[in-house]
């Protein structure tokens, strides 16, 4: 999986575009090491239909809530129940063996509104900025 | 004023207001305006130690004592032994002056307590999982309502009739303040409807009797309901334990558990549950873990279900719970064990047969309820139950729970350990005179 | 040592006390259905359960062990005597509900400690019941709902709490109903008055306030906040979590708060327990008075009884409140007097003020301004250095002191809360700033012991990760159910 197809949210998840209309998606290593040790994962059940940016899930570490929302409408296909037994694999590895929904997308061009790997890594590093003054 | 608690010498504090850089402790409080400052307090003139404690000993005279009364009242608030070794340990101030063991590495006394506790009590209910305990038996049973509401996602709680009326008022205060609605139902369950989140009984009932669980459990979980049981946990020395007989929640209040009645609280809020409802019970919870070199320790856990982290989607907004009260309850449970809890129920069972036996045959008096019973049992007596509670009195003996509101001239009687036989033949010569 | 459990030590046979024998005739047993077959408990003699408790109890650091600033909680020395006087019989062995000719005395002392938290907080009238603070502040909003609800008009949905509120505080929001909005600080850490004045209008029934706040800074813009409150119909609440800084001092009437719930455990020297009993008090204005949770204290000539007001919003308990909490508190006020409660919020406010001085060049403090009886500093400096609050937590556990409290409130990054109380004196202020000093040279020169750190502890850091992953609970839990497999091996 090339790191430029890769398309992200302002609230740092990742989406992978599959064929199909299809989708796989999950946290980015930001939102992980935001996170810490994560404990749990409380993930919309296959046939669940979620819509873009709105929250579809949660995600528990030692001491913090997170939302999980949806970076595209869509429905959910299935979940990583290997992560969901194993919460530490979306710290070592966010954006593969970590992943969290397979998602079928019923509005693809909203994948646009997204940005892509330079842009997000831009965001990112603005946010680094505004915490150090 | 020279205190004993404030170690500060008028020289420490000049000390201090010069390195501050003011000149007077009233300069600290200038973010406070001048008109609210200073205001006069009508408080008592301070006593010493000595002075305090003989008034507070003569005021606490003013109150008749269980050491100086034979008790025959229960109602959810019992005299039962204590063996002195509890009040030992909670005595110990390294326990009892120490706070919520945020950091564990210090509190390792106060967290493997709590484990201990949580295992205790989940071998005593038949429970998969249990917390280091709410308030006392009434907000538990209030708390397991919403945990239910919660689980189910249903807005209705149901309540039978025979649970304690003090605790199904405790129910509707806090079901109602989430605007869910609560229903009572009697035993034939007219009105358990399949919008309702949970049925919450009493076991052995509010009335002493023992309920016939298994009516029960098929009909609520056929709703797909929860069956939250409120239990006397002495009972459970000799009684079938909930968990045995499906109870999805089980509540109690522990104070009967090591801790003396102290006019009703501090007590303690027994709450455990089945394992797959782990992640909505509220309170605080305690696992065991490693430390970095492999030790064992322990740690709060699960900390996300509560208010310091999920504030508004809380379980619960409980913080300080009844943590020494805990510690008591671990003491007392350990203390006793299967053999020593067994014979206090047995104890307790036999008695309060004995007593109901030699009441029944008195003339003008009868055993209200037919159903087995444990520690507690009505009886209708041939004039008002406050007339004979007077009498009672001034034997030097506490009567029974007047009931004479819902059963006439009704009296809950509650027979312990702790009532000899000769508290027994004296309470039933004193009956025998109406 | 401590490494066992209850069933390690148990043994089939081993008691831990005696109980008389029957004494009465036995009763034929119930039916077979109802009992229950085994109870599986360790079997431990009294004598190794006193080694083992006393042992746990050694792994404890309380108020007793030493200096213990943890902000919020305010853990002042819990006095000794308080806690003989609560153990007499007259206190210990009452059941709540004997006549109540019999327990005149503990009546007596309910309505007294109801007057003075009343006196002392400025109010009108006091109920005892609630059994800890957030217990207090359930009692509150269920209050302001009554109130609304018998007014009538528009319903008020909404309650306003500052960002940097105690969970409990949305929390009980939750639980009583309402909706919460959060109010922004402003950069001064107060409120911030345009913000409230765009946010107050009348679908807000309440802003709850901790007063002073919980960045333990007392607010000079209350009279304003108070006015704004009640002009646009709403009510005033209190947090009274850090009344520890206004005892004697400053009344919480006075300042516009309609309720204020309080921490007996805190402010009025109830120890802790580890976690509880608490007692947490609600004091009102008269507005709310009919409302107050049952039962009230009251007395009619020289005779002390219960009652319950007209519109009380119902039970919070089976009885009335923490009483033995109760006894500890009213002996603390009695034996303190006026005087005595203005000597301990001022020695509370001098001593986190000398902190703050002492500490801030070490320590970066986000409100350089006068703080009250708690002061909080961010570790924000050594965050630069890759060196976390839990980090600088942990090392001062090394020092032989209870860190402050970390991470609370939300709005400082890393938060380090610090409560010295005023039961403690200079010496020992002295000696936490000089250990507080020597961990911000080793955040700079030797960060790696601090992330190390503790190492002096029972126990070193723990896996909080896997506890919350694969929660082990209880012995049922780890496997060790089978306490009976244990046999006499001899």
């Amino acid at each position: 999986m090339s790191s430029k197809e890769y398309k992200y949210t302002q609230d740092h998840e990742w989406i992978y575009p599959e064929p199909g209309d299809k989708g796989k998606m999950g946290l980015t290593d930001y939102a992980q090491s935001q996170l810490g040790d994560i404990v749990f994962l409380d993930l919309p059940p296959p046939g669940t239909q979620v819509e873009q940016f709105k929250k579809m899930g949660e995600i528990e570490s030692v001491k913090a809530v997170s939302d999980i929302f949806a970076p595209v409408s869509g429905q959910v296909l299935e979940v990583n129940q290997t992560a969901i037994d194993d919460p530490q694999l979306v710290n070592q590895d966010p954006y593969r063996a970590g992943w969290l929904v397979r998602l079928e997308l019923t509005k693809p061009s909203e994948l646009d509104a997204l940005m892509n790997s330079d842009e997000y890594d831009k965001f990112v590093a603005e946010l680094g900025e505004g915490n150090s003054e | 004023m020279l205190l004993p608690y404030l170690p500060n010498t008028d020289a420490g504090r000049s000390a201090m207001l010069r390195e501050i850089g003011v000149g007077s402790a009233d300069e600290l409080f200038q973010d406070v305006p001048e008109k609210f400052r200073n205001v006069q307090f009508k408080l008592p003139p301070p006593l010493s130690e000595l002075e305090l404690k003989e008034e507070l000993r003569q005021l606490s005279n003013r109150n008749a004592n269980l050491d100086d009364y034979a008790c025959f009242l229960g109602a959810g608030c019992y005299r039962h032994f204590i063996p002195s070794l509890v009040g030992h340990i909670t005595g110990r101030s390294e326990f009892y002056t120490a706070y919520t063991p945020y950091q564990a590495e210090v509190s390792q006394g106060t967290l493997q307590t709590i484990y201990e506790y949580q295992s205790l009590v989940c071998q005593l209910t038949g429970m998969e999982a249990s917390n280091a305990g709410m308030y006392d038996g009434s907000t538990a049973a209030a708390e397991a309502a919403l945990m239910a509401c919660r689980i189910t996602k249903r807005d209705k709680v149901i309540v039978l009739s025979t649970v304690n009326p003090r605790y199904c008022r405790v129910v509707d205060t806090y079901v109602n303040g989430h605007n869910i609605p609560v229903e009572k139902v009697e035993s034939n369950l007219d009105g358990l409807s399949s919008d309702c989140a949970c049925l919450i009984v009493q076991q052995p009932n509010f009335l002493g009797y023992f309920e016939d669980m298994g009516a029960y459990i098929q009909k609520v979980h056929d709703i797909g309901a929860l069956l939250t049981v409120i239990v006397d946990p002495i009972s459970l020395g000799m009684f079938k334990p909930p968990g045995d007989y499906g109870a999805d929640i089980v509540v109690a209040e522990g104070q009967a558990l090591g801790s003396p009645p102290s006019f009703g609280g501090p007590g303690l809020g027994i709450f455990s549950c089945r394992k797959e409802y782990l992640r909505q019970m509220p309170g605080r919870i305690v696992g065991k873990t490693v430390d970095v070199d492999g030790k064992p320790g322990y740690v709060l856990t699960m900390a996300t279900r509560e208010q310091h982290i999920r504030r508004e989607r809380a379980t619960s907004n409980i913080c300080t719970n009844e943590a020494l009260v805990t510690l008591a309850t671990a003491v007392y449970l350990a203390t006793l064990s299967k053999r020593g809890l067994r014979q206090v129920a047995e104890l307790c069972y036999h008695k309060a047969h004995y007593a109901a036996d030699a009441i029944g045959k008195l003339k003008g008096y009868s055993i209200v309820f037919q159903q087995p019973f444990f520690k507690e049992f009505v009886m209708r007596c041939p004039v008002a139950p406050y007339q004979i509670n007077k009498a009672l009195f001034n034997e030097k003996i506490i009567g029974g729970l007047d009931l004479s509101h819902v059963i006439d001239n009704g009296m809950l009687l509650c027979v312990t350990e702790v009532n000899t036989k000769q508290d027994i033949e004296r309470l039933v010569e004193i009956l025998s005179t109406f | 040592m401590h490494h066992y459990l209850l069933p390690d030590i148990s043994q089939p046979g081993k008691i831990g006390c005696s109980l008389p024998p029957l004494d009465v005739p036995p009763a034929e047993l119930p039916p077979k259905e109802l009992l229950r077959q085994e109870l599986e408990l360790p079997e431990v003699s009294e004598v190794e359960l006193v080694r083992y408790f006393t042992a746990l109890s050694k792994l404890n650091y309380g108020v007793d062990t030493g200096f213990y600033p943890l902000g919020s909680c305010t853990m002042k020395y819990n006095p000794k005597w308080h806690e003989d006087v609560a153990k007499l019989p007259g206190f210990a062995s009452i059941h709540p509900y004997q006549p109540v000719e019999s327990i005149q005395g503990a009546l007596q002392l309910m309505f007294e400690l109801q007057e003075y938290l009343a006196e002392i907080t400025g109010m009108n009238a006091t109920s005892l019941v609630p059994m800890a603070g957030a217990q207090g502040e359930l009692a509150s909003l269920l209050m302001v709902k009554a109130y609304y609800q018998t007014r009538g008009g528009k319903a008020r949905r909404k309650i306003l709490v500052p960002d940097s509120a105690h969970g409990t505080n949305p929390a009980t929001v939750a639980m009583s109903g309402f909706e919460i909005s959060a109010v922004p600080s402003d950069d001064r850490g107060n409120i911030d008055l345009k913000s409230l004045e765009s946010m107050m209008n009348e679908e807000v029934a309440t802003l709850t306030l901790t007063m002073p706040t919980t960045l333990g800074l007392f607010d000079p813009q209350i009279a304003e906040i108070s006015q704004l409150v009640h002009e646009r119909g709403g009510l005033l609440c209190g947090d009274g979590a850090n009344l520890n800084s206004l005892l004697g001092k400053v009344k919480f009437g006075d300042l516009g708060f309609d309720c204020v719930q309080l921490n007996l455990h805190k402010t009025f020297s109830t120890p802790h327990g580890g976690g509880g009993p608490g007692s947490g008090p609600v004091c009102v204005k008269s507005n709310l008075a009919e409302f107050l949770p049952s039962p009230l204290v009251t007395k009619q000539d020289k005779e002390y009884t219960f009652s319950s007001p007209a519109k009380s919003i119902g039970s919070l308990g089976a009885a009335y409140g923490n009483f033995g909490v109760m006894v500890k508190a009213y002996a603390y006020i009695r034996s303190l007097g006026a005087e005595g409660l203005r000597e301990v919020s001022e020695n509370a406010v001098i001593n986190a003020n000398y902190i703050k001085e002492k500490l801030k060049a070490y320590y970066h403090l986000p409100y350089d301004r006068t703080c009250m009886h708690e002061v909080v500093f961010s570790g924000k400096w050594q965050k630069a250095n890759g060196v976390a609050t839990l980090d600088i937590a942990k090392r001062l556990l090394d020092f032989g002191f209870h860190p402050p409290t970390i991470y609370f409130p939300l709005v400082v990054d890393g938060a380090l809360l610090t409560e010295p109380t005023e039961t403690e004196s200079k010496e020992t202020l002295d000696a936490y700033i000089d250990a507080m000093k020597e961990i911000a040279r080793e955040a700079d020169e030797n960060p790696e012991i601090l992330h190390t750190a503790p190492h002096n502890t029972p126990v070193r850091r723990l896996d909080e990760a896997t506890a919350a992953r694969k929660p082990d609970l209880c012995w049922e839990m780890s496997g060790r159910a089978e306490i009976d497999e244990k046999k006499d091996t001899s």
